[in-house]
């Protein structure tokens, strides 16, 4: 009998998978031509792809940078190519990229917005970032929105110092009164008669006569103002609304709404779902109303309807009116957005908060909010991406955003008859901004998943 | 900025008594500077170069009377007006004056409380086709595509037209005028109409301007002048002898380079008057005497402006046409200054 064994008794050594299953080999076999089918949509699709890239980057890459005007452009385009078909003229925002910017603030300022813009970031640093930097940052988070104003606008330090002043002081009486209904109103109105005081009545001269009505009807920021004028540190340089301008400007209106839509909106959301009868048939009436009419509508109300209303001589500033019609849009949609994260929760969450013996506000501020707000951040960012975007709009009132710039800059005789070049840039900036947004996010979301799934 | 906000917020509690109905000139004169509604861009007649300086046939009108009134051609405050902002920034009070290219109709002139001072421009309506279409008449435009800014009166003027000459079109509905080059362009549309001077500077701007032509009807009238509000008449009479000025000072052979000399005195009455060397025209509008002087010197008389701007050695290449003094065949005349 022998004792052969049907049973292997070496092991094989390990082999290399097959050449076609590994590699850029196997990544394009499984990825792109598993199948037939899906061979053919793969070479389709880069036949598309490769189409409009070689006409998009053609005319991208092979375009003049150097030339002062259109013809300019056309004449270099026929002395290097022969055509000027295919190729873009990139010379106009060599010209008018600082206007399309800034505007037409003054370039000897320019420092101005871009300290401003840098500050933003610093000041956003502690809120989005709260892991990684200092919370002592806060502290500037605390100032910019009285800081930026000031930088932007220029003028008097007293400004924006008397209105800070006035928010510290209605903290301060809030407080003393420990957090009450009566302390809430109290705190307001304290704050109310400060800016009253500080910044002047708004009542004609004429009516004061002595040393200290004149004080008075000034107002003591005013009054300071004087006494200290043209001191570098306390005065800036003046810029009236009418030079804002291009990116600048969106910018601004964007952060603008962006930062006062949110904590607007989360009052608004959780007043709709309050049980006060009145609270809740404001916040309702809000919400559905400024969500009933367009953005447009809101503009037009802001540059037209109100010159009407108010008295005339009234000296409202044109982009706070914008400003203030954007932030109420943003708020009324952003209410939707966190009511729905709110819904998402589970009333556990609400009975837990209770059981644990927190009144309203402890609950909101650690238990619901951080849950709601969580769930909501894909909403909240689309909201502040499509407000960004909405900026866009103000040109229709002609406020000289990027698209109402590029308008401007065509009446030029220079550039009569350029269009795509100058989107193009546009579509760049906005771009960048948005795409920034998104990415952060999901970073964010990232950041905050708690579930193990 | 803070301040207007609380001035408004205030303003909706405290009443302000009587704050209305303030002289627009002593308002300008308080204020140090002239806040004059343009266009927010038109080829040749207002636009801002690469710093912010807004130049133009119709920005010249600003400068002028902001020369006259202050002293100071650069005392002007531009503000942007769309088509749909400008009569409403007018009325309230935004803008002293509009020098935005605004045709002067009766409805505008009565219903909406608007004084137009004048005509800086007499326009009209045209037709622009690509020369291959071989089209040599509007009437010849039967079934044609025509692209048009919507909202505008150059809308109501083609249906007009066609109903008329009882031929069809189909609209091809745009909004902005660089939209139209693009949509012509491509060929969208087979023709294209706005005011000709529109179309000139626009055909000007294509890169083979002699494969298009405009046809030689014009359809319409298009008298654009600057606006001020109904009610202020002191202030009316001062913005329409500023642009009478200018316009006196072409007749007159006065020029921004000769006004000083002449300002010395000429055996010619007439200038004298105007210059303020004799008479006491400038008393009779709450001016000095030397206003015309100044708003002459802002930027040039009338055919002085008119070339820099517009004029057949510009970019934009307007012939004088209907624009032309009425001693040379033109509709520009201004009355006597005395």
């Amino acid at each position: 009998m022998s004792d052969a064994s049907f049973v292997r008794t070496e092991m094989l050594s390990e082999q290399d998978p097959p050449p076609t299953s590994v590699g850029v080999i196997g990544w394009l076999r499984a990825n792109l031509f598993s199948n037939w089918w899906n061979a053919i949509l793969t070479v389709l699709c880069l036949a598309v792809i490769w189409y409009v890239l070689s006409g998009l980057l053609g005319w991208t890459l092979r375009s003049v940078w150097n030339a002062g005007s259109l013809n300019e452009c056309r004449e270099i385009m026929i002395a290097t190519w022969g055509s000027t078909h295919g190729h873009a003229c990139w010379g106009v925002i060599g010209d008018r990229w600082l206007q399309l910017l800034f505007g037409f603030y003054p370039p000897e300022l320019y420092y101005r917005p871009i300290l401003a813009l840098l500050l933003l970031f610093v000041a956003l640093a502690p809120v989005l970032f709260a892991d990684k930097v200092s919370p002592r940052l806060l502290y500037v988070t605390a100032a910019y929105p009285f800081l930026m104003p000031w930088l932007m606008w220029g003028g008097s330090i007293w400004m924006p110092i008397g209105v800070a002043a006035g928010f510290v002081l209605a903290y301060l009486v809030g407080r003393k009164l420990d957090g009450s209904v009566p302390g809430l109103v109290l705190g307001i109105l304290s704050a109310i008669i400060w800016w009253m005081l500080w910044l002047g009545f708004p009542i004609q001269a004429e009516v004061f006569n002595t040393g200290l009505g004149e004080i008075l009807g000034a107002g003591l920021g005013k009054s300071l103002a004087t006494i200290s004028p043209d001191i570098a540190p306390f005065w800036l340089e003046t810029v009236i609304s009418r030079n804002f301008g291009g990116f600048m400007l969106s910018v601004l209106i964007g952060v603008v709404a962006i930062g006062c839509s949110l904590p607007l909106g989360i009052l608004l959301a959780l007043g709709r779902q309050s049980n006060m009868l009145i609270v809740k048939a404001i916040c309702v009436g809000f919400i559905e109303f400024i969500r009933g009419v367009p953005l447009i509508t809101l503009l037009f109300v802001a540059s037209t309807l109100l010159n009407i209303f108010l008295p005339p001589g009234t000296n409202f500033d044109i982009i706070l009116r914008v400003m203030i019609m954007v932030t109420l849009f943003a708020a009324a949609y952003m209410a939707e957005v966190i009511r729905g994260g709110l819904a998402g929760l589970p009333t556990g969450q609400y009975e837990g908060a209770d059981s644990l013996g927190l009144n309203y506000w402890q609950a909101q501020r650690l238990i619901i909010m951080p849950q709601a707000l969580k769930i909501s951040i894909p909403g909240i960012v689309s909201t502040f991406i499509g407000i960004f975007k909405d900026t866009t709009l103000v040109s229709i009132i002609a406020l000289l955003d990027p698209l109402g710039l590029s308008n401007s800059i065509r009446a030029d005789t220079d550039w009569n008859g350029i269009y795509w070049e100058l989107f193009a840039f546009i579509a760049l900036m906005f771009f960048i901004a948005c795409f920034g947004m998104s990415r952060y996010s999901m970073y964010l979301e990232r950041k905050l998943k708690t579930e193990n799934d | 900025m803070q301040k207007s906000v609380f001035y408004c917020a205030l303003a909706a509690a405290v009443v302000l008594g009587g704050a209305a109905g303030a002289a627009t000139l002593d308002d300008v004169k308080a204020r140090g500077n002239l806040n004059c509604g343009v266009s927010t861009g038109l080829v040749g007649f207002a636009s801002p170069d690469a710093s912010g300086n807004w130049e133009g046939f119709d920005v010249a009108v600003c400068r002028a009377v902001a020369a006259a009134v202050l002293g100071d051609p650069q005392a002007v405050e531009f503000i942007p007006t769309t088509g749909k902002t400008r009569f409403t920034a007018l009325a309230s009070g935004e803008v002293d004056m509009l020098a935005r290219n605004t045709t002067w109709t009766f409805s505008r002139d009565t219903d909406l409380k608007l004084d137009f001072i004048g005509v800086n421009y007499y326009d009209g309506q045209g037709f622009m086709v690509p020369k291959a279409l071989g089209v040599t008449s509007a009437k010849d435009l039967d079934g044609a595509t025509v692209c048009i800014q919507t909202g505008t009166t150059t809308e109501l003027n083609l249906a007009d037209f066609f109903r008329v000459n009882n031929i069809s079109y189909e609209p091809v509905p745009i909004e902005t005028n660089a939209e139209a080059q693009q949509q012509y362009l491509a060929e969208a549309c087979d023709v294209y109409t706005t005011d000709a001077s529109g179309l000139a500077a626009t055909r000007a701007a294509f890169e083979s301007p002699g494969d298009h032509v405009i046809l030689p009807e014009i359809i319409s009238k298009e008298p654009l002048g600057p606006v001020v509000r109904h009610g202020d008449n002191e202030w009316g009479d001062i913005v329409r002898w500023t642009l009478n000025a200018l316009i006196s000072a072409e007749e007159l052979g006065i020029t921004s380079a000769n006004v000083s000399e002449l300002a010395g005195g000429t055996n010619n009455p007439e200038i004298n008057r105007l210059l303020g060397s004799e008479g006491t025209l400038g008393d009779m509008i709450g001016l000095d005497s030397e206003w015309a002087q100044r708003a002459i010197m802002a930027e040039g008389n009338y055919g002085e402006i008119f070339e820099t701007n517009i004029g057949e050695n510009t970019p934009v290449g307007l012939a004088r046409g209907l624009n032309a003094q009425y001693t040379e065949g033109g509709l520009i005349y201004s009355p006597p200054f005395r």
